[in-house]
């Protein structure tokens, strides 16, 4: 069995930011595993632009956003292994993977750290019944199939999802020719970036429909011919006496992203039930000592800048735990209320270190006017005002260094939303 | 000339070609879809039946009893996955007790070993996820699972091997007498055998009715819809259990499935049509509520997917088997459930039968042994090197949910009946059936369907004729 300092699962934006970081804090020995045959991940599908505003203050495409960190890896002398699937993790770290020229191998790691990224939900999650037919995809998979393979997923399109995926597909589609008849959304708002309503639906006028969902899908010869949508009630059940039918040949679905946490699974790692990640502290740490996790199989991110962000100082702090071990008394657990649904790091490490530490977080409805506190046993030590918050975009929130180090054991860390005004 | 010409390549016409192959006959079996396995047998509950719900005497009594002792056997011969992981038939009404008893009774005149009735609470021991509400349960030790569409598969390919003729995407149009025979028109050709086999699941009335003028068999289509869990509820029972029979059938059911995952259905609804395989809402709302009732604890959210099966019910009850009124011309029709435990013994009848008709010899060189695609998923660490060193695409894994490898998708689609679309490679290789469905691994699996075939990627089908994945290229 070979030997590695740091192992890092997953060569998309989240690895490869970590595994710059981990070398400029001055760990050498690092391998990046990439299951695709090149380095980048999903964002070599994302042609479109609106990356990078943040990290680099210029809008890149996705390929051009990866170029940008795949050079620092390069730079580097990163190691970095492409076709090759990790296929277990042990509590251990022992780390086995599979490629074609190596065959099965084994690595013990001193530090691991996930960023597999995540996966569409399917058809059969949101149990749409109806005909299983050619013609529908997840709105990554049509990505693929046009922006990789130069194929057409179909020309008569319904979009089911106004997730940001669904919402780049439906220009993309428009783009190729193809004829986007209607996006449908269940809830009465979209989990999407508002940016992404307005380039990608606004203006090409494909209308998208809230409250709805598909109720049936019918097909012809194996191919799909219409779907029957519906309006939904309150509890988001479909009114069926408002059924309406509309002819297409595919239909694409963007109905939510989960994190793929198989390996994390096989390690033994604690997982949230409202994130599908690992929980983790503030040093992106899981419950398995020395396997850290970022970005999108940490929590679903929106934009990738925040996943670059938060990934290179899980990079660091992997580096220092295999340097220096990183002695910790107690955690402080942190939680969401009164719309915040999580926050993830869902606990702070008590250490020595005064850095700042990023809570970030998704809330779970529409919200206008509000303050985004933070409160330690009941007092308010930071807060933010935003004039809205929505389920589709992260929000975070950074505690000072000094702040944290007032932090006692036995404290509780309260992120909240105080609406229309302050408490 | 063919011997024998069987109709469908269901788990019937495939179990019946390859009992058929033991003897020196040519045989042809003609399949209406682009591939084995496409109708009841690819959509059922894959259970293995211990033989108890059966009226005693009947034909579905007596196969199911002689099916159910053949699969051990046939199993390790053909590499097919089967487990014999037991059933629990469940009670929730203390006034109902009598059923149990009157089924145990049934069983035993039938043959069956291994039956007893527990108390709810030794269910509940046995399988704790079972609900509170259980007041006893018959218990079947013998019964099993299976995976019906791989072993379907499995059949047909060792038939194959042993020089039956698959015609694959050849629909009976119409039969008629000739001098030898039967003379037969197919989608794209003519064929004659001596004999006729009748397999057509749902279609045997449609094939025999054509035939004979006549209106003298009567299949019912009945259909049941299914939801299938993600692998992870794989540990909410290891039994298969069923609630008390009614008249549609035996009832929802929960089981595991041989792949580790949970199924739960089917429903029973009779169509006026044969080819509606559409789930529905009211239908899978059906299946999940009842199922509920045995394992209170089944959640929605861990649904992966969901799909519906036919049945072929026959109007009289029982399974039609045996020569027809036509001499030389069978039926193997009704084979609605057990029907797929009772498969492999009404084939060993029906091939001995034909064979003495046509007075063959046994055939010497038959091959009863059929080697499975390996799979990978399955195999320990020092298996999976050996493998890679063997052939380095099983290094290579294309489905990352269910880890199917370019290696075991490759050997699919090189196999004798091998895969053609993007089902026929889920249905051989477990690629696409894992908890992202194809999300990832479908273009993948296209570009590999099409270097093989050697076709364009555009001609790639998702499931026969007319579901081509995509619609052409981007300009």
């Amino acid at each position: 069995m070979k030997n590695c300092d740091l192992v890092i699962i997953g060569g998309g934006p989240a690895g490869l930011a970590a595994a710059v970081a981990a070398f400029d804090e001055g760990l050498r020995d690092i391998i990046i595993l990439e299951r695709e045959p090149t380095l980048g991940g999903i964002l070599n599908q994302c042609i479109h632009n609106g990356f990078g505003l943040h990290t680099f203050k210029e809008e890149l495409t996705g390929p051009e956003y990866a170029a940008r960190f795949e050079k620092l890896v390069y730079d580097r002398k990163i190691n970095y292994k492409l076709g090759s699937t990790v296929i277990n993790v042990t509590p251990q770290k022992v780390v086995t993977y599979v490629n074609e020229q190596e065959g099965l191998s084994k690595i013990q790691a001193k530090a691991i750290i996930l960023t597999c990224g995540c996966r569409e939900r399917p058809r059969g999650a949101i149990n749409i019944p109806g005909a299983r037919a050619a013609g529908i995809f997840s709105a990554g998979t049509a990505q693929k199939l046009v922006n990789i393979q130069g194929l057409m997923p179909g020309k008569e399109v319904v979009i089911l999802g106004s997730g940001d995926i669904g919402l780049i597909m439906a220009r993309r589609m428009t783009f190729e020719g193809a004829h986007v008849k209607a996006v449908v959304e269940l809830m009465p708002y979209s989990s999407g970036l508002n940016r992404n309503i307005v380039q990608c639906l606004n203006d090409f006028n494909i209308p998208l429909k809230f409250s709805h969902t598909v109720v049936d899908i019918k097909a012809t010869n194996g191919r799909v011919s219409s779907v029957v949508i519906a309006q939904v009630n309150d509890k988001l059940q479909p009114i069926m006496d408002t059924t309406e039918e509309i002819s297409c040949d595919t239909l694409l679905l963007s109905v939510g992203l989960v994190p793929e946490n198989e390996l994390a699974g096989y390690a033994g790692i604690e997982i949230s039930p409202i994130t599908n990640g690992a929980i983790v502290d503030d040093r992106m740490m899981t419950s398995v000592e020395g396997i850290f996790e970022c970005g999108n199989v940490l929590h679903v991110h929106d934009l990738v800048d925040y996943v670059s962000e938060e990934s290179a100082h899980a990079g660091r702090c992997a580096a220092r735990y295999v340097t220096c071990s990183g002695k910790v008394n107690g955690y402080v657990p942190t939680v969401g209320t009164n719309g915040v649904r999580y926050v993830v790091p869902q606990k702070i490490a008590k250490s020595d270190s005064a850095e700042p530490i990023s809570l970030r977080m998704r809330v779970s409805n529409v919200f206008k006017n509000v303050e985004i506190a933070v409160l330690l046993d009941g007092e308010k030590i930071t807060s933010r005002k935003k004039q809205i918050v929505t389920p589709g975009e992260m929000e975070t929130i950074v505690l000072n260094g000094e702040l944290v180090q007032k932090v006692k054991k036995g404290q509780k860390l309260e992120v909240t939303l105080n609406v229309g005004g302050t408490k | 000339m063919y011997d024998v010409l069987i109709i469908g390549a269901g788990v019937v016409g495939s179990a019946v070609a390859r009992e058929l192959a033991r003897y020196k006959l040519s045989i042809a079996v003609a399949e209406k879809e682009q591939d084995v396995a496409m109708g009841t047998s690819k959509a059922n509950s894959g259970i293995v039946h211990a033989g108890f719900d059966a009226k005693t005497g009947t034909n579905k009594a007596i196969y199911n009893v002689l099916g159910a002792r053949m699969y051990p056997q046939l199993a390790e011969e053909l590499e097919f996955p089967y487990r014999k992981n037991g059933a629990f038939v469940l009670c929730f009404d203390e006034s109902d007790k009598y059923k149990l008893e009157e089924l145990l009774e049934q069983g035993k005149r039938n043959g069956v070993s291994g039956l007893s009735i527990l108390t709810g609470e030794k269910v509940r021991e046995i399988e704790p996820n079972v609900s509170d509400k259980v007041v006893a349960a018959l218990y079947a030790e013998t019964s099993g699972i299976v995976s019906p569409y791989e072993m379907t598969i499995a059949l047909a390919e060792n038939a194959a091997e042993n020089g039956v003729e698959f015609l694959l995407g050849q629909e009976v149009t119409s039969i008629k007498r000739s001098k030898k025979g039967f003379k037969v028109q197919l989608s794209d050709k003519t064929v004659e055998a001596k004999i006729v086999v009748n397999c057509a699941g749902v279609y045997a009335d449609d094939i025999y009715n054509a035939f004979t003028d006549s209106q003298s068999m009567r299949i019912i289509t009945r259909k049941g819809e299914y939801c299938l869990l993600d692998k992870k509820c794989g540990g909410l029972t290891d039994k298969t259990l069923f609630q008390l029979p009614t008249e549609l059938g035996k009832g929802i059911l929960v089981a595991p499935t041989t792949h580790g995952n949970i199924i739960v259905g089917p429903t029973a609804a009779d169509l006026p049509v044969k080819d509606d395989i559409d789930t529905t809402y009211t239908g899978l709302n059906l299946a999940f509520d009842t199922a509920t009732k045995s394992v209170p604890s089944l959640s929605r959210r861990n649904i992966i997917t969901q799909f519906a099966g036919l049945r072929a019910h026959p109007e009289g009850g029982d399974f039609i088997i045996g020569e027809s009124e036509v001499p030389n011309f069978y039926n193997v029709a009704g084979i609605e459930s057990p029907g797929l435990t009772a498969a492999p013994a009404i084939a060993v009848d029906v091939a001995e039968e034909i064979a003495n008709r046509l007075n063959a010899d046994k055939n010497s060189n038959f091959n009863p042994k059929r080697k499975a695609i390996p799979c990978f998923a399955r195999m320990s660490d020092s298996e999976r090197e050996q493998l890679i060193a063997r052939n380095p695409l099983y290094g290579k894994i294309v489905c990352r949910c269910e880890n199917v490898t370019e290696g075991e998708i490759v050997d699919s689609i090189r196999r004798p009946l091998g895969a053609t679309d993007l089902d026929g490679v889920k249905r051989r290789t477990r690629a696409g059936m894992g908890r992202c469905q194809m999300g990832f691994c479908t273009p993948r699996i296209m570009e590999i369907l099409a270097r093989e075939r050697n076709t364009d990627i555009t001609e790639i089908t998702k499931n026969g004729k007319g579901s081509n994945v995509v619609l052409g290229r981007t300009e």
